[in-house]
């Protein structure tokens, strides 16, 4: 048995290595944070102490506090407005037969591999066109059409999945086909809605490039830009760098660490299998 | 009279109420055609014209394509996406294949941990993982430090102004960012295969490697298409990183196509070319989406 217990010593010793690389940059940011200006640098150290006054200067002087308003507002807007408008989608491709079925879920399956940089050009013109960039709804409008892709192929699955005995039941006790959806598949479906709704959180809390072309005014910047101007302009002031980058991935790896399972779950789906 | 009710419907499902699917699907598909197909159709348009964003464009045809493999200054771009794959899917599956090697061969305590934490770095904003590896990169960082303290103060670079270190550099970090998807991917295959066969393996006397080769590589065929497909799709979309760590440089020594795109519209003025760029890494991805599927299926 000692063959088994070097095993197991060195599958543990592999482990600890690859959490410490996964972990050290991220506790490097989290120790720059909480650091002094005077003593913060690029580099792992030992805080001098818990300036905790970082998150404050980047709240007020580093503007954090605007571009988390403007993050909240996107992105609840976009996961309230692709859950819905991806539900209702995929209850019907995921229930219902009718002409052109298919080929309209295919055209929807086509945007979970068009790439943002093949739309971003046009979508410019267009807006300013309609004299609605550097708003929200040009960040808005976007995302929810790319999480809708996402969110109709997502939802289908558990449509089809769901049982047609239930359905059934309902129909026949008088329910149309709008409150079987909402009464009935709905609150059963909460699970998949979860992982629905904690995927679109972090790709449009995330998102930088539409944020880059769209936005120019600092009002509008939501955090992921707002944090690149920051490094821009004051690449020196280190810890307050470091604390707004605590600030742009904290919401996330919040919302992570309590839907574990369902973040790794649908982000493992992106793969599609047809 | 439910039965009957119940009967007269299956018969008539698997049609359900029919022309009201067109009703749920509307609002979902005019904002994807007018944010997603529209804007796409637009690119091609855009793609066949030399246009600077102000004046009058003119019609050149296919010319930016051609000059996709012709001008060494867009060439290159799609070469170093090609290098970047490398780091961002090939080292990811490489090393999560590994790591379920090693988990084949014991049960693992603390398996919500291990995973919780590999997968972390996935979903922190790549503008946060740009900050975090320019730091690791820098003069005094994290790696140089490492080095000095292992007594290889020698090897100390300036990694991200490097011409031909940077372009690794980035890589890297996007090792870094992918390792954990697929180590997860993994560890759930791995746990799927039964034990005896591992038992069995053992038993006809297989070391590790064959081992390897013969149960843990083919039970995990389809978890390796899915983190192939996500690694590269992801790969070659990613425009953040470059941006804000290199910003293509120093000279175009890392730029990418999706830097490329944006670098042209928005800070050079060559709309149409951006544009074909953007088609020609849309075409990219669907074709290597499809090797990969392909190359699964080949085998099953």
């Amino acid at each position: 048995m000692i063959s088994s217990r070097l095993d197991r010593a060195l599958t543990y010793a592999v482990l600890v290595l690859f959490v410490v690389v996964a972990l050290v940059p991220v506790l490097q940011i989290v120790s720059t944070a909480l650091s002094s200006n005077e003593h913060a640098q690029p580099g792992l150290l030992l805080p001098d102490g818990l300036h905790w006054h970082n998150f404050v200067d980047a709240w007020r002087r580093g503007h954090f506090g605007s571009y988390l308003r403007s993050s909240v507002i996107v992105t609840v807007v976009v996961v309230a407005a692709a859950t819905v408008l991806s539900t209702m989608a995929a209850y019907a491709f995921g229930t219902m037969r009718f002409p052109g079925v298919s080929v309209l879920f295919y055209v929807f399956l086509l945007g979970l591999t068009v790439p943002e940089e093949a739309l971003v050009i046009p979508l410019y013109y267009d807006f300013r066109g309609l004299g609605i960039t550097d708003t929200y709804w040009a960040l808005i409008l976007p995302q929810t059409a790319q999480s809708v892709a996402f969110g109709t192929y997502w939802m289908r699955t558990y449509f089809s999945r769901s049982s047609r005995e239930i359905t059934e039941a309902a129909r026949i006790d008088g329910a149309n086909s709008w409150s079987v959806l909402w009464r009935v598949l709905v609150p059963s479906g909460r699970p998949a809605i979860t992982t629905l709704v904690v995927i679109t959180f972090m790709w449009t809390w995330n998102e930088f490039l539409l944020a880059l072309v769209m936005v120019s005014s600092d009002a509008r910047r939501t955090v992921p830009l707002g944090l690149a101007f920051f490094q821009g302009q004051h690449s020196s002031d280190v810890a307050l760098l470091a604390a707004g980058a605590v600030l742009v991935a904290l919401p996330v790896v919040i919302v992570y660490l309590v839907f574990q399972r369902r973040f790794i779950e649908g982000m493992l789906s992106g793969a599609v299998k047809e | 009279m439910a039965n009957r009710a119940r009967a007269a419907y299956r018969r008539r499902a698997p049609g359900e109420p029919r022309a009201l699917g067109y009703l749920y699907i509307a609002p979902a598909l005019l904002v994807f055609v007018a944010m997603v197909i529209v804007p796409l159709g637009q690119s091609v348009w855009y793609s066949l014209f030399n246009w600077d964003g102000l004046s009058v464009a003119t019609w050149v045809g296919v010319d930016n394509y051609t000059a996709l493999f012709s001008d060494p200054t867009l060439r290159g771009p799609f070469l170093h996406a090609l290098v970047l794959l490398v780091f961002y899917a090939l080292l990811p599956i490489s090393l999560g294949l590994l790591l379920a090697v090693v988990m084949s061969r014991v049960r693992v305590r603390g398996l919500t941990f291990f995973r919780t934490v590999l997968f972390l770095p996935q979903v922190l904003a790549m503008v946060v993982v740009a900050v975090t590896w320019r730091w690791i990169y820098a003069p005094t960082g994290l790696l140089n430090q490492a080095l000095r303290l292992v007594g290889l103060g020698g090897l100390t670079a300036s990694w991200l102004g490097s011409f031909s270190l940077a372009l690794p550099a980035v890589g890297v970090a996007g090792t870094w960012v992918g390792f954990g998807l697929c180590m997860v991917l993994f560890l759930a295959g791995v746990q799927t295969v039964p034990r005896e066969r591992y038992e069995a393996a053992r038993l006809d006397g297989a070391g590790p490697w064959q081992e390897f080769r013969a149960v843990t590589l083919p039970a995990l065929r389809p978890q390796i298409a899915v983190a192939a497909t996500l690694t590269i799709v992801a790969g070659l979309r990613n425009f953040d990183l470059i941006y804000l760590t290199t910003a293509g440089g120093p000279g175009t020594s890392t730029a990418v196509p999706a830097y490329e795109v944006y670098h042209r519209a928005f800070e050079i003025g060559q709309v149409g070319s951006a544009a074909a760029v953007g088609i020609g890494l849309t075409v990219l991805i669907f074709a290597l989406t499809v090797v990969v599927s392909r190359l699964v299926e080949g085998h099953e």
